[in-house]
């Protein structure tokens, strides 16, 4: 059991990461990668949400659409649930934890329309994952994120003083270093 | 007649999602494998938008102002469930293809972003003509896209062999890296176009570079920014006209 949710942490963070290998997530991933510390926030972010909409939509899946026979319906449900979730999350955040939501506040509306999050939701469904597996996938595919968004913008913030031809300045340069990084993200895949 | 015309060429040409605007990069990545799956996605796509356009355009006097990202979301949510449903039983070669990526249709900016930029403001028609004229351009650059990995990375077109026997397929470029170098490439031509339209004075401010530029300055709608701004930016020169 603790060996197989092993396995899922290591093969979803690393092996086949969300955005190098799945390409999910890719707007956030270019878009707020300018510097370190709001990379960090972001991934933050996302670890946050990621994890507990797996775990609600995993709840929701297993004691609402199976019982009710109507799991084509999951497309539908789960992303309601994730914009609502993201909705209230934001909002008891504001009410009960200020200083976190000083931090991640800005983030967390960006998350809503970011298809990693759906994405892990029907990749759990799809791979028939209990909730407790589905939670750390979704933490594991979140933390996978995080690790390469941070990477990029370390990067990037080297990339700011190199001398770059004209019209491969911006995001052609970018994601250049994207495909070097996935290239290197191949390398995990003799791991498992 | 006329109007569809140029809803038509519009969305294929004028302002293509994928080459001009930059749009729904992710699926562009991800299904890019072989021109056929390209084609496959990008027609998959263009079905749920020319749908959902016209549906959208049909409720759009009654759906409330207030909540009508949810409204749009749950009407894109349900075609898209009606054509994965379909895609199963009739083109199961496709759907096992595409996979999770059917499904993710549903986040794809690019319906979104017509759906509040157009189809929420125009009539059913033309809306539904918007949907298929940004669907064929959707499809046409997915299938060049497509095109371009799989000839390089296996030697083929559409499954047909091309390359003369002695070539050695780079196989890296059907494979992920290969798709963030195809699209690198890809943005630097749109650059430099954008570049040498500028020297010559013209206005270039449609190609965009994705919303890659800063996110955190997007309000609160990811990708769809663009269409929001020009939103504000008309009410507020109305606004302003009312002033004076």
């Amino acid at each position: 059991m603790l060996k197989d949710l092993f396995i899922i942490l290591i093969s979803s963070s690393l092996v086949s990461n969300v955005v190098l290998s799945q390409f999910l997530g890719l707007c956030p991933f270019l878009g707020v990668s300018r510097k370190t510390s709001t990379a960090g926030g972001m991934g933050a972010a996302v670890i946050f949400v990621i994890t507990l909409a797996s775990a609600v939509a995993g709840v929701i899946y297993k004691y609402v659409l199976i019982p009710f026979n109507i799991t084509y319906l999951q497309t539908i449900v789960f992303i309601l649930v994730i914009a609502a979730l993201v909705q209230f999350v934001e909002m008891f955040l504001k009410k009960f934890m200020p200083a976190l939501y000083e931090a991640l506040g800005v983030y967390l509306p960006l998350i809503t329309t970011n298809c990693a999050v759906l994405g892990v939701a029907l990749t759990n469904v799809q791979k028939n994952y209990g909730i407790l597996a589905g939670v750390v996938n979704g933490f594991a595919t979140a933390v996978g994120f995080t690790i390469s968004i941070i990477i990029l913008a370390g990067i990037r913030e080297k990339m700011e003083y190199n001398d770059i031809p004209e019209s491969f300045k911006g995001m052609p340069i970018v994601l250049i270093t994207a495909g070097l990084m996935a290239i290197a993200f191949c390398g995990f895949s003799g791991l498992l | 007649m006329n109007n569809i015309k140029e809803r038509l060429i519009n969305g294929l040409i004028k302002e293509n999602p994928t080459f001009v605007l930059m749009l729904g990069m992710c699926p562009t990545l991800a299904v890019t494998t072989s021109a056929m799956n390209g084609l496959g996605m990008g027609l998959t796509t263009m079905v749920v938008l020319a749908l959902s356009n016209a549906f959208i355009s049909l409720l759009r006097n009654i759906i409330p102002d207030k909540v009508r990202i949810p409204a749009f979301i749950v009407i894109i949510a349900s075609f898209v469930t009606m054509v994965e449903l379909l895609l199963e039983g009739f083109i199961p070669a496709l759907y096992d293809a595409l996979g999770i990526y059917i499904p993710l249709i549903v986040v794809n900016c690019i319906i979104l972003g017509r759906a509040e930029s157009y189809a929420s403001k125009n009539p059913v028609i033309p809306s539904l003509f918007d949907g298929i004229g940004m669907g064929l351009g959707f499809s046409f650059a997915l299938t060049c896209i497509g095109a371009v990995r799989e000839l390089i990375g296996a030697g083929k077109l559409f499954g047909m062999n091309i390359m003369p026997e002695s070539y050695i397929p780079c196989s890296i470029f059907i494979l992920a890296p290969g798709a963030f170098f195809v699209l690198a490439v890809l943005t630097a031509i749109q650059n430099k176009i954008k570049i040498i339209g500028e020297r010559k004075g013209k206005d270039m401010s449609k190609i965009q570079s994705g919303c890659g530029n800063d996110c955190l300055n997007c309000s609160d709608t990811g990708c769809t920014k663009r269409f929001y701004d020009e939103k504000a930016q008309k009410i507020k020169g109305e606004e302003e006209k009312e002033h004076a």
